[in-house]
């Protein structure tokens, strides 16, 4: 028997100003499962993923985090579901007034631990566990980008998170640097058991992390499966994205 | 002229709306203060940010306004032989009207622009989703530490500019305009008592409160990019700035009939 998903999202409708960015999105994911969401940019995948963690309220429909509709719940009352549920965003979203180490330390202190010692070895650890230890006391404007998705990535994992969210953790990093970032999430899924949704347009980053991918087509689910039934699959809207073929190259 | 209604109607229903996020962003904050804990740490910081560094401004500003108002003062006075009121004029103005008004918009426009500018900067660049996304309530985080500070340091900004306008005054007409010093002291302490003290103190919290939840307000309602970021500060400052002139003369009225003129 299956058990229930961690995530669940039940005819999710969004619109923003005129737009109607999402139109009745389900899916579920399971405890432990690593989803990557692709679809074309400006599609609604980050909409999508700010209502996981309730950043965004639905225009209509249900989100579903461990059994709870945080649709329902207030701001202040979704925080203890956002210590379980960790975001990287785009651009990393460091706090620039904030070094490396007060960034990572956040969430430990909000949590109420006080012990200087017991913080600097979880700031250290994370730190190592996204390949930037030693690099405590620089400020964010002091690191490229790739430096600040994993600083970033070190202030999710640092609280042991159940859930972690990526949000184009590969988009605007050099195809090697890329290549960590997709090495780190799957160890970090190995390592932790995380239940993972990643959201991408990197087809090379969603068939190196994911066990499942849904593809978001026009606001809704277009198809939901694992790397190989994507692949295999002769659906040409699919094809076109994976292969990466504009309108233009396929009139040509 | 239906057109001239509707527009008329739109903008007061986007006042109306205006107002309706402020009144919501104090209460939020009032229930922050209370039920949330007080980061006392982003307090103390604030309070040097709003209170230690604003002093300057603040005594510069007192200073040359008591100075030209008693010069200004004692030009007309003169005439009437009225040199040794001059002090109680310089006190009473500086308590009621002036202290207040010119210490609100000197800190609206150095503290409620910074406020606005960095908490729009941090609206942009997704560090107030990244403190949300942390389980933290910006308001609890970003808004109480600095409406505690400005609750604090507004009421005592406005009595050193006070303090300082009154005593540039006495320079001036003491030492520069030979009033003579006792008649000048005499009568600025027979027209001026603990009423006025009482007076400038209530529209200094005032003031306060306007200044930090109207930049707050503009700062967190910033919009995307560099022209949102630019312009939440100067809106923070001219909406604060007329907010303050406005609402003074209705809180003169009021506070004149609670502590009216003495002599």
């Amino acid at each position: 028997m299956k058990s229930e998903p961690y995530i669940s999202i039940r005819n999710l409708y969004k619109t923003l100003g005129q737009q109607e960015v999402l139109c009745g999105v389900d899916l579920d994911v399971q405890s432990g499962e690593t989803l990557v969401v692709i679809g074309r940019s400006g599609g609604g995948k980050s909409v999508l993923l700010k209502h996981i963690i309730g950043l965004m309220k639905p225009s209509k429909g249900e989100v579903f985090v461990e059994g709870v509709n945080i649709a329902d719940v207030s701001e202040r009352d979704l925080a203890p579901i956002r210590k379980k549920v960790a975001i990287l965003f785009q651009s990393g979203a460091l706090f620039d007034s904030m070094s490396v180490e007060q960034n990572v330390a956040f969430p430990l202190h909000e949590a109420g631990i006080k012990d200087a010692n017991i913080i600097d070895q979880k700031v250290a650890e994370a730190l190592e566990v996204v390949d930037l230890a030693g690099e405590q006391k620089k400020m964010p404007e002091k690191l490229s980008g790739g430096m600040r998705k994993r600083v970033g990535l070190a202030r999710a994992i640092v609280s042991n998170p159940a859930c972690i969210l990526y949000d184009e953790p590969t988009t605007g990093l050099d195809p090697i640097v890329a290549d960590g970032v997709n090495h780190l999430i799957r160890r970090l899924q190995k390592r932790f058991q995380v239940t993972s949704i990643v959201v991408t347009h990197d087809m090379k980053s969603a068939f190196h992390v994911a066990d499942q991918v849904a593809y978001l087509y026009e606001g809704s689910i277009y198809f939901k499966g694992t790397p190989k039934e994507l692949q295999a699959s002769e659906d040409p809207n699919i094809k076109n994205f994976i292969e990466g073929r504009s309108e233009e190259s396929q009139q040509a | 002229m239906t057109a001239f209604f509707q527009y008329l109607g739109l903008n007061c229903l986007s006042f109306l709306h205006y107002l309706g996020e402020l009144f919501f962003l104090a209460y939020e904050t009032t229930v922050s203060i209370f039920k949330a804990p007080i980061r006392w740490r982003l307090f103390f910081i604030q309070l040097q940010e709003v209170g230690y560094r604003s002093q300057l401004v603040v005594i510069v500003t007192g200073g040359f306004t008591g100075a030209v108002f008693a010069a200004q003062t004692y030009f007309q006075f003169h005439r009437l032989g009225m040199d040794t009121a001059v002090g109680a004029v310089v006190a009473v103005s500086m308590f009621r009207e002036l202290g207040p008004v010119l210490t609100g918009l000197m800190v609206s426009g150095r503290v409620g622009a910074a406020m606005s500018a960095e908490i729009g900067t941090m609206k942009v660049t997704e560090q107030i989703d990244a403190l949300r996304a942390l389980g933290v309530y910006p308001i609890d985080y970003l808004v109480v530490p600095r409406v505690m500070a400005m609750m604090v340091s507004m009421p005592m900004l406005v009595c050193e500019c006070v303090g300082i306008g009154i005593v540039a005054g006495y320079f001036v007409g003491v030492h520069m305009l030979d009033i003579p010093g006792p008649y000048y002291l005499h009568y600025m302490e027979k027209f001026t008592g603990l009423r006025d003290i009482k007076m400038t103190m209530v529209k200094g919290f005032v003031f306060a409160l306007l200044i930090v939840f109207i930049s707050c307000h503009q700062g967190l309602n910033a919009k995307e990019g560099a022209e949102g970021v630019g312009r939440a500060p100067t809106e923070a400052v001219v909406i604060s700035s007329l907010a303050i002139l406005i609402i003074n003369f209705f809180l003169s009225i009021l506070l004149n009939i609670l502590f009216p003129l003495g002599g």
